[in-house]
């Protein structure tokens, strides 16, 4: 009896594994989704923004321990705000300054964000040294909760996951709901056409950039709770970024959910049962077979390019 | 344009001057009766960067990429012991100068610049390299042109050269006293593996089941290797939940180990409940994990900042002195500070800076201002040392709670293959 109600609580916790790895893939994929989805361009870059989301997260962190040590419980919902606005901000920067240069030269915007990705992991190397650095974290966010005597879910998992939610439900209203969202949604779909019915779509691309960005910064300042903070930290994630939203076909968030969801079930349930190398082998198997039946990804819609 | 009288005098009174400074190091010379007792002619018959006043040294280390998170604390404390030797006279008389090439985290690229700095600048040794995979690039060059390479990791044995020192600690020495002690401490039967999936954890895991299968008549119930950069364990978690061991014995490294630690804390697997020991946590890591993370996991290293000895104070000070009061010291960095007092002894054992000489004469030289306490150089160019296991705190430094004898070091252990 006590060996079924355990194996019950590990399948409570199992279970719940595979929901926040989901969440998480969700997370770091949501950026790069508009940003790929939406404008077609590779931003390999986009690990650094996560980068930016988590020092934000640490230099909001060091100040409020020692110029308000009171405020730390509270400090790090003004630290998520904080990586949006920076990393938005520097995403807009970098669309006027480099990526609006390179609309329909794909090959060339991949190097030009991969060079762009070395320059700030350096940028960050020299401003806050090699080492990793660790933001104090509140300590309600790193307890965990104990619905019965042996299961335990990680409050961190909770927020993240619950992070996930509130930004893929607002992303979706933003783009099916609203103006720019339609903007944004023709821009995508004919970019000349919209510009002869009036959209500015270089304003449409440079908003969609920074928002992707923003969005990074924000799935970074959340990944501190699970992972580390240093120059390279960003760049662990972008390999299952890219996957993610490959698998997911472009242009569409639903595609994104469902591959997220379909990544990281498989990688969660085959880890259970096989070491962490070979159930990788096993998850990029999955999604090389499935790209060879469906190269445009789970889900896609008919655009004219 | 006619220049006036007093600028000519202006200008040829700063002549003077100029050459009285530039003079300066000619009247320095004569001053070492060291250098005069050893001339170049004799001491360096192999044409090394040596002269009457200086030797050359390379320092080859990642400052850039990936690995420059770890490798900063060597390059520091490489300075650091160059800077008090120069203060203390230097090497034969003679002071030393670094040419320092960084090896960017890419392998080729150290291969690259040992053969730069072994055939262009003719280096007397280099202090460098970090991880096995930029070692084994840079052997076969050290080995071609004969040049003197001190290494201050820990790693996975397996390798002996004569033109290569190990000042960290091979596999065995880290791992048998490590799972000795906490077999005994903790009554532990039963242990999971994990490491990240690359030559070193894995090598070393290999060690760690040999040894508790063979030696501590105990049971590995997992082994488990996840690819580097992971950040995700909750399955791997869950299975230690699951199997309960007495001991976890971890080998994880790089930004996957940040994740490991704070997703164990989060899922509840603390210290209070499980015992962990850990051959790759050392102060370094713990900036980067936190401290409230780790706190009560045990590690296995043969130096922790928190050593209570006057060596260690001296060098923490120094350390300090040098690159600020909040900097901390890992484990490698103190074998990375040994690197150039070790070559020094063996120049002066040799009486000569030639790399034949000095690897002969190295075997058998003891330091004893090591911020460790003790070490000696065995046949095998590796190092006798202690191997101490403490435990995490808080602040991110470790409470030493045990010390081994000197243990000899084994880089080809026989029946741990």
């Amino acid at each position: 009896m006590s060996w079924f109600s355990e194996f019950g609580a590990i399948l409570a916790m199992q279970g719940f594994n595979g929901l926040s790895v989901f969440c998480v893939l969700l997370l770091m994929a949501l950026g790069l989704a508009i940003i790929f989805g939406q404008m077609g361009v590779i931003n390999m870059a986009h690990g650094e923004f996560l980068t930016i989301g988590a020092y934000t997260t640490y230099l909001f962190s060091s100040l409020t321990t020692s110029y308000a040590p009171a405020f730390a419980p509270y400090y790090f919902f003004f630290a998520i705000a904080g990586a949006f606005l920076i990393a938005f901000c520097v995403g807009y920067l970098v669309e006027w300054g480099l990526i609006r240069h390179l609309y329909r030269r794909p090959l060339d915007t991949l190097l030009a964000t991969w060079g762009l990705s070395l320059v700030m992991q350096q940028a960050f190397r020299s401003t806050f040294g090699a080492k990793e650095v660790s933001a104090t974290l509140p300590d309600w966010l790193m307890g965990s909760v104990k619905p019965s005597e042996s299961i335990d879910i990680p409050i961190n998992g909770l927020f993240v996951m619950g992070l996930t939610v509130i930004l893929t439900g607002m992303l979706a209203l933003l783009l099916y709901r609203s103006q720019w969202g339609l903007r944004v949604r023709a821009t995508t779909q004919n970019r000349i056409m919209s510009g002869a019915v009036g959209i500015n779509t270089r304003r449409v691309d440079r908003i969609t950039f920074a928002l992707g960005c923003g969005i990074a910064g924000i799935a970074g300042a959340a990944f501190t709770t699970i992972g580390s903070t240093g120059p390279t930290s960003g760049s662990l994630y972008i390999v299952d970024t890219f996957l993610t939203v490959v698998l997911g076909g472009a242009a569409s968030l639903a595609g994104t959910i469902a591959s997220a969801f379909t990544i990281a079930q498989t990688q969660a349930t085959a880890e259970f049962f096989m070491h962490g190398s070979m159930a990788k082998v096993l998850t990029l198997s999955a999604v090389v077979l499935i790209l060879m039946m469906r190269p445009q990804g789970l889900f896609s819609i008919k655009v004219r390019r | 344009m006619p220049i006036d009288e007093s600028s000519r005098i202006k200008n040829s009174r700063r002549r003077e001057v100029l050459r009285v400074i530039a003079a300066l190091p000619l009247l320095a010379l004569p001053l070492s009766a060291l250098a005069q007792q050893f001339p170049t002619t004799k001491v360096n018959t192999t044409k090394l960067a040596v002269t009457d006043g200086e030797v050359t040294v390379g320092q080859l280390h990642s400052a850039t990429g990936t690995m420059a998170i770890s490798e900063t604390g060597s390059i520091q404390a490489e300075r650091l012991a160059i800077d008090q030797i120069n203060a203390t006279g230097g090497v034969l008389g003679r002071k030393i100068k670094i040419i320092q090439e960084d090896g960017a985290s890419d392998w080729p690229t150290f291969a690259e610049k040992a053969k730069k700095l072994l055939v262009n600048d003719r280096v007397a040794a280099v202090f460098g390299c970090w991880t096995s995979a930029s070692r084994k690039a840079v052997l076969p060059v050290f080995e071609k042109e004969n040049g003197m390479l001190y290494y201050p990791t820990f790693y996975e044995g397996l390798e002996q050269s004569k033109n290569v020192i190990y000042t960290g600690q091979e596999a065995t020495q880290q791992i048998i006293a490590g799972l000795d002690w906490i077999a005994k401490q903790k009554n532990a039967k039963t242990f999971f593996l994990i490491g990240s999936d690359y030559i070193w954890p894995r090598t070393s895991n290999k060690i760690a089941r040999k040894h508790i299968e063979n030696v501590l008549k105990g049971k590995v119930v997992g082994e488990e290797y996840y690819p580097l950069g992971t950040t995700q364990f909750g399955s791997l978690i869950n299975k230690i939940k699951l199997q309960k061991p007495d001991v976890v014995y971890a080998i994880v490294v790089g930004g996957s180990n940040v994740a490991f630690y704070k997703q164990l804390k989060a899922a509840g697997v603390t210290s209070d409940k499980q015992t962990l020991l850990t051959i790759s946590v050392t102060e370094d890591e713990m900036l980067g994990i936190g401290g409230e993370n780790v706190e009560g996991f045990y590690a296995a290293m043969k130096y922790f900042q928190a050593l209570d000895n006057p060596n260690n104070k001296k060098f923490v000070e120094a350390f300090k002195a040098k690159y600020g009061e909040k900097s901390v010291i890992g484990d490698v960095t103190q074998a990375a500070y040994l690197g150039p007092w070790l070559w020094k002894a063996a120049v002066e054992k040799a009486g000569s800076f030639d790399i034949d000489k000095i690897a002969a004469a190295s075997p058998g030289i003891e330091l004893k201002i090591a911020p460790e306490g003790y070490v000696k150089i065995h046949d095998n160019h590796h190092l006798w040392s202690k191997t101490r296991i403490g435990v995490a705190q808080k602040d991110g430094q470790f409470k030493v709670v045990y010390e081994s004898g000197l243990i000899e070091p084994n880089p080809f252990p026989k029946g741990y293959q």
